[in-house]
C-alpha cells in the first residue's frame, strides 16, 4: 500500500503513456489484418498480404510518394530559410526585431484552417484557382514549417555561448573557419531536429493541404478519401512503418546520448 | 582568507555588457528570405482573407467578386453557422481540459518520478505522434466501434445502455481531440515542471504543507507558464480541427473547420468562408489575449 | 620586514616605456565605453616580457574588458595596444600572437581533447602537429585523456586542457580570465602552483585576471590593482600589501585599520600625525598625501595588544584607552575588536604565541605598532573603498 502511494503518480503517468500507444497497437495489428469486407473495419484474421503488397492500390503509393516528395522539398526549403533567420535573430542586431519575432510567432498561433483559407483566398484572388496543386502545397508547407524551424534552431543557438566562437577566433580561426569548424557542428543537432520536425509536419498535414491541393492528392488526403468508402489495410502498413522509422531515429539518438553519458563515469 | 571561499565565479559586469550582437547588413540579408516568404504567403494572404470576407456575397467564380465592404457577411455567417462555431469552441475547451488533466499527470511523472528514464519517457510521449494523424484517428474509430471491446465493456457495467454507442457521439469527438493534441500539452508542461527546484516542494512539506496543499501552493503556481502555453497550444488547433469530428462523429458533431472547408471548396462561397475564418480567428485571438492577461504571463507572446 | 621601494605608478606617464621599442605589451590611454558606461578609462600599462602579471579588481572594475581588448575580442573606443613594438590595437583575434584561457574554458564540446589542443596549430597549417600536441599534453599531464571529450573530464582537467590549447601556440602573451574561478578551493590552490610552474617552464608573458587577491598575490610577480576602469596601484605583491597608496588598495588587499589624523610636521624622512590626541609617526616614503588631513593606516596583524601599562615591544605609536569589544579565537591567532576612546573599533590580529594571555570582552588594553608599518593616505578618499566584499574574513 505504501509502495502504491509512493509510486501512484508514476503509475498514473505510465497509464497515460500506455493510452497514447493504444492506437499504435491497433495500427500495427490492423496492418496484419485479413479483412472479410472492405466496408467493415475490424480484425478478421492474420495475413502478411498487406505487407507483401503495399502498393496494391497504386493511388495510395502515388499519394505516398507525393507526400514524401513534398515533405523533403518543404523541409529543405523551410530548414534553409528558417536557419538563416534564426542566425539573424540570435547573432545579429537590427531594427524591427520584435516585428520579426511576431511574424515568426503568428503562423504557429493561428489555427490551421485560417492559415489554409487565407492562403487559398490569396491564390483565388490572384487568379490561380485553377492551378492549385503540387506547387501551392509546397508553398503552404514551407510557410507553416518555417516558424517551427526558426524556433527550434533559435533555441539551440541561444543556448550556445558565443565564447566558443571567440575561443576559435582566439585560436587563429578566421570567421569562415570559425563558422564551419565550431558554430555549424554545434548548431547541427538543432538543425537536424528542426528538419525532422518539418518533415513530419509537412508529411502529416491535412487541413492546410486539403484547401490548397486542387486535384492533387497527398497521403493524408488519400486516407481521408478512403475513410469514407473503405480503408485498405495497407494504410496501416504505412502507419506502422512511420512509427518504426520514428522509433529508430528517436531511440537511436537516446541510446547515443546515454552511451556518451555512461562514458563520463 | 575568505576572499577565496567567496570566489565562486562571479560574473564580471564587464562581460555581461559586452556580449554583443553583430551589427550591419548581414542580419537583414539572413532574415530577408524567411521574411519575404512569410510576407507573401502569410501576411498578404491574411489581408486577402480579410478582403474576401468583405466581398459582395452575390459574386461567383465566373463573374468575379466586388469589394463592397459587406460587413453583413459576418453577421450572416454567424447566424447560419453559430452551431458549429460554438460547438468547436466547446469541444476545444473540453479537450483542452482533459489534456491538461492527463498531460499534467504525465508531465509531472516524467519530470519528478522518472529518474534516469526521463529522456526515454519524453521520447515515448512524442513517438506515437510521428505516425499519421489520420491513420491514428482511424484506429480510434475501430477502438470505439459499436461492437468493440470498449463499448461492450461499458455496456456490461451499464455505463452505456445496451444500444448505447460511442462512435458518432460528442464523446468520441472530444476523446479523439484529447488524444491527438496531448503532446502539445505535455511538452510545455514538462518544460515548466522540470524547471521547478524539487527542494521547494520539500520545503513546503517541511513548513507543514501536506502533499496536496504543497502541490497547489507551490508546484501548480510555478508550473503556470507551462499550463498557459500548453492550453493555448492545445486549444487553438483543437478548435480549428475537423478531422476528429468528421471521422469519429456524425453531422451532429460538425465543427467550424469543416464548414469553412466546404464553403470554400464545395460551395465556392468565398465571402462567407472568409468571414467565418475571420470570426474564428477573432474569437481565438480575443480569448488568447484575455486568457494571457488573466494568467499574467504576457511574456509568452 | 624591510621597507620596499616605491613602485612606478602606472598612471605616471613619465615612467612609461616608449611603446615602439618596448618588448613587452604596452597599453596607452586605452579606453572602452559601452554606451554611457566607461568600463576602462585612459589606461596606461606596461607588462614586461616574460612576467607573470595579475590584473586584480572587484567585479565590474574593467579588468576583463582590458583583457578582452588585449585578446582582440573587444575593440577599444580609443587608445593603442602595442606588442613587442607592433601596433595590434585593431588586429583581429586570429591575427595576433595572443591566446586566451577563457573563464569557463570554452572547450569545443564536439572535439576531443587532442583536437581541442591541436585546433590553433591546424588553423595555422603547422607541421608536426602530432608531436607538438603530445608534448603539450605531457606538460599538462593529460596524455592518457587525449581521446576523451571535454565533458568527460573533471573541472581541473578541463582547466589544464584550456591552458594547453592556448599555450601550444607559443603566444607572446597568454591571457587568463579568472581561470580558476570554477574550481573548488583545494583544487584552486594546486592549480595555482601548477600554472605558476608552467609559466616558469615556458617563460612566456602571462596576464592573469582575477578578483581573488590571494590568488593574485600567490601567483603573480607583478600585481596591478584595478578599480572603476583605472589602475589604482601596481607592484610586487608584498609591496602592494605593505605599502598601499590608496584606501581602495589598503582595503581590497587584506584588511586595514584606517584612522583619521592631522599632519603636525613633516621632516625629511618622517611625518608626524596627531591621531585623536596621540602623536604617531609615519615614514615619509609611506605617506601618500600632501594634505593636512590623512588616514593613518595599519594592518591588523601589525597591531600589538597589551595590558594597560605593559611595556610593548614597539617604540612609539602607543595608544592607550582601548576596551576589547569582541574576541574571536581562530586557533593560530585571535582576532580582537578594540573600541578606542574616539569611538572607532580597530581590528587586531594577535598570534597565539602563548606569550600573552587571551583578553576577554570588556578588558582594558593598550595598542601599539611600529612606526615603519604605518602608512598615511589621502583624507579625500573613502575609508571604506574596496572593503565591501571583505566581509568578516581572516
Amino acid at each position: 500500500m505504501a509502495w502504491l502511494r509512493k509510486h501512484l503518480v508514476l503509475i498514473l503517468g505510465l497509464l497515460v503513456l500506455v493510452y497514447t500507444f493504444i492506437p499504435i497497437f491497433v495500427v500495427v495489428l490492423m496492418s496484419f489484418n485479413d479483412p472479410a469486407s472492405r466496408l467493415i473495419y475490424r480484425f478478421d484474421g492474420f495475413t502478411l498480404h498487406n505487407w507483401a503488397n503495399i502498393c496494391e492500390d497504386p493511388d495510395m503509393c502515388s499519394a505516398l510518394g507525393r507526400s514524401v516528395e513534398i515533405g523533403l522539398l518543404s523541409t529543405a526549403g523551410a530548414t534553409v530559410l528558417g536557419t538563416l533567420a534564426a542566425f539573424a535573430l540570435v547573432r545579429h542586431e537590427f531594427k524591427g526585431r520584435s516585428t520579426a519575432n511576431l511574424l515568426i510567432f503568428l503562423p504557429m498561433a493561428a489555427p490551421e484552417i485560417v492559415l489554409g483559407s487565407s492562403l487559398l483566398a490569396l491564390f483565388v484572388g490572384a487568379g490561380f484557382a485553377g492551378q492549385l496543386g503540387f506547387w501551392t502545397i509546397l508553398i503552404a508547407h514551407i510557410m507553416f514549417c518555417l516558424s517551427f524551424v526558426v524556433v527550434t534552431v533559435r533555441s539551440r543557438l541561444a543556448g550556445m555561448s558565443d565564447t566558443l566562437e571567440q575561443a576559435a577566433m582566439d585560436l587563429y580561426a578566421t570567421p569562415r573557419q570559425t563558422f564551419w569548424r565550431v558554430t555549424f557542428p554545434l548548431v547541427f543537432p538543432g538543425i537536424l531536429g528542426a528538419a525532422l520536425l518539418s518533415f513530419s509536419l509537412s508529411f502529416d498535414d491535412f487541413i492546410v493541404t486539403n484547401l490548397n491541393a486542387g486535384q492533387t492528392t497527398t497521403f493524408p488526403m488519400y486516407v481521408w478519401g478512403v475513410a469514407q468508402r473503405g480503408v485498405p489495410m495497407q494504410v496501416n502498413v504505412v502507419g506502422t512503418l512511420m512509427f518504426l522509422v520514428s522509433i529508430v531515429i528517436v531511440v537511436g539518438s537516446e541510446l547515443n546520448s546515454r552511451r556518451r553519458a555512461r562514458a563520463l563515469v | 582568507m575568505a576572499s577565496a571561499a567567496g570566489a565562486a565565479p562571479l560574473a564580471d559586469v564587464d562581460t555581461s555588457t559586452v556580449s554583443g550582437r553583430k551589427r550591419g547588413r548581414t542580419g537583414y540579408l539572413l532574415l530577408l528570405p524567411a521574411a519575404v516568404w512569410l510576407g507573401i504567403f502569410f501576411v498578404v494572404p491574411f489581408y486577402s482573407l480579410v478582403a474576401t470576407s468583405l466581398f459582395d456575397p452575390s459574386g461567383s467564380d465566373s463573374r468575379g467578386y466586388d469589394m463592397t465592404y459587406h460587413v453583413a457577411n459576418y453577421w450572416h455567417v454567424f447566424q447560419d453557422y453559430r452551431g458549429p462555431l460554438l460547438r468547436s469552441l466547446w469541444y476545444g475547451a473540453l479537450a483542452t481540459a482533459f489534456c491538461l488533466l492527463l498531460g499534467y499527470v504525465l508531465a509531472y511523472a516524467i519530470a519528478f518520478k522518472a529518474g534516469r528514464w526521463k529522456n526515454l519517457m519524453l521520447v515515448l510521449v512524442i513517438a506515437p505522434f510521428f505516425t499519421s494523424f489520420l491513420v491514428r484517428t482511424l484506429s480510434w474509430k475501430l477502438i470505439l466501434a459499436d461492437d468493440g471491446f470498449v463499448v461492450n465493456t461499458l455496456q456490461a457495467v451499464h455505463v452505456l445502455g445496451s444500444d448505447g454507442r460511442l462512435l458518432a457521439t460528442p464523446v468520441a469527438v472530444v476523446a479523439g481531440l484529447t488524444y491527438n493534441f496531448l503532446p502539445f500539452m505535455v511538452l510545455p508542461l514538462f518544460a515548466s515542471i522540470d524547471k521547478i527546484d524539487h527542494r521547494l516542494i520539500e520545503a513546503a512539506g517541511d513548513l507543514y504543507a501536506n502533499p496536496i496543499t504543497g502541490f497547489f501552493k507551490v508546484t501548480w503556481p510555478l508550473s503556470l507558464p507551462g499550463v498557459v502555453s500548453g492550453t493555448l497550444l492545445t486549444f487553438i488547433p483543437a478548435a480549428g480541427d475537423y478531422i476528429n469530428a468528421q471521422l469519429l462523429g456524425s453531422p451532429n458533431q460538425r465543427m467550424v473547420g469543416s464548414v469553412i472547408q466546404s464553403l470554400f471548396t464545395d460551395a465556392n462561397n468565398y465571402p462567407a468562408a472568409g468571414a467565418l475564418s475571420m470570426i474564428l480567428m477573432i474569437i481565438i485571438v480575443a480569448m488568447v489575449l484575455f486568457y494571457v492577461r488573466r494568467a499574467g504571463t504576457e511574456e509568452l507572446l | 620586514m624591510s621597507q620596499v621601494a616605491e613602485a612606478p605608478a602606472s598612471r605616471d606617464p613619465d615612467e612609461l616605456a616608449d611603446p615602439a621599442s618596448y618588448d613587452g605589451l604596452a597599453l596607452r590611454r586605452l579606453t572602452k565605453h559601452f554606451g554611457a558606461f566607461h568600463a576602462v578609462r585612459e589606461l596606461d600599462l606596461d607588462v614586461p616580457r616574460g612576467s607573470f602579471f595579475a590584473l586584480l579588481g572587484p567585479s565590474g572594475c574593467g579588468k576583463t574588458t582590458t583583457l578582452r581588448m588585449a585578446a582582440g575580442l573587444e575593440t577599444p573606443s580609443s587608445g593603442t595596444i602595442t606588442l613587442a613594438g607592433k601596433d595590434i590595437t585593431y588586429a583581429k583575434p586570429y591575427q595576433r600572437p595572443v591566446n586566451t584561457v577563457f573563464q569557463n574554458y570554452a572547450l569545443f564540446p564536439h572535439l576531443d581533447i587532442y583536437e581541442n589542443v591541436a585546433f590553433g596549430l591546424r588553423r595555422r597549417k603547422q607541421k608536426d602537429v602530432d608531436a607538438q600536441v603530445r608534448d603539450m599534453l605531457e606538460l599538462v599531464e593529460l596524455s592518457s585523456q587525449a581521446r576523451k571529450k571535454p565533458t568527460q573530464l573533471s573541472g581541473g582537467q578541463q582547466q589544464r586542457v584550456a591552458l594547453a590549447r592556448a599555450l601550444i601556440n607559443s603566444p607572446e602573451v597568454l591571457l587568463l580570465d579568472e581561470p580558476l574561478g570554477a574550481l573548488d578551493l583545494k583544487l584552486r590552490r594546486s592549480m595555482q602552483i601548477e600554472i605558476k610552474r608552467i609559466q616558469t617552464e615556458v617563460g612566456r608573458t602571462f596576464i592573469h585576471v582575477t578578483h581573488d587577491q590571494e590568488e593574485a598575490m600567490t601567483m603573480a610577480d607583478t600585481v596591478a590593482v584595478m578599480n572603476a576602469g583605472v589602475i589604482e596601484q601596481m607592484g610586487a605583491p608584498a609591496e602592494l600589501y605593505e605599502n598601499p597608496r590608496s584606501t581602495f588598495v589598503a582595503n581590497f588587499l587584506g584588511q586595514s585599520n584606517l584612522i583619521e589624523g592631522t599632519v603636525k610636521s613633516r621632516a625629511a624622512d618622517v611625518v608626524t600625525v596627531d591621531m585623536h590626541g596621540v602623536d604617531v609617526s609615519v615614514p615619509a616614503s609611506r605617506a601618500h598625501t600632501d594634505g593636512d588631513q590623512g588616514w593613518i593606516g595599519i594592518r591588523p596583524e601589525k597591531v600589538l595588544i597589551g595590558e594597560v601599562g605593559e611595556e610593548l615591544d614597539a617604540p612609539g605609536n602607543t595608544i592607550p584607552g582601548g576596551v576589547v569589544s569582541d574576541v574571536s579565537f581562530v586557533g593560530v591567532s585571535t582576532q580582537y575588536l578594540v573600541r578606542m576612546p574616539w569611538g572607532q573599533e580597530l581590528q587586531v590580529f594577535s598570534q597565539n604565541t602563548g606569550r600573552h594571555r587571551l583578553f576577554a570582552t570588556g578588558d582594558e588594553v593598550e595598542l601599539s605598532w611600529r612606526p615603519e608599518y604605518a602608512f598615511l593616505l589621502d583624507a579625500a578618499q573613502d575609508a571604506s573603498a574596496g572593503a565591501q566584499r571583505m566581509d568578516a574574513d581572516g
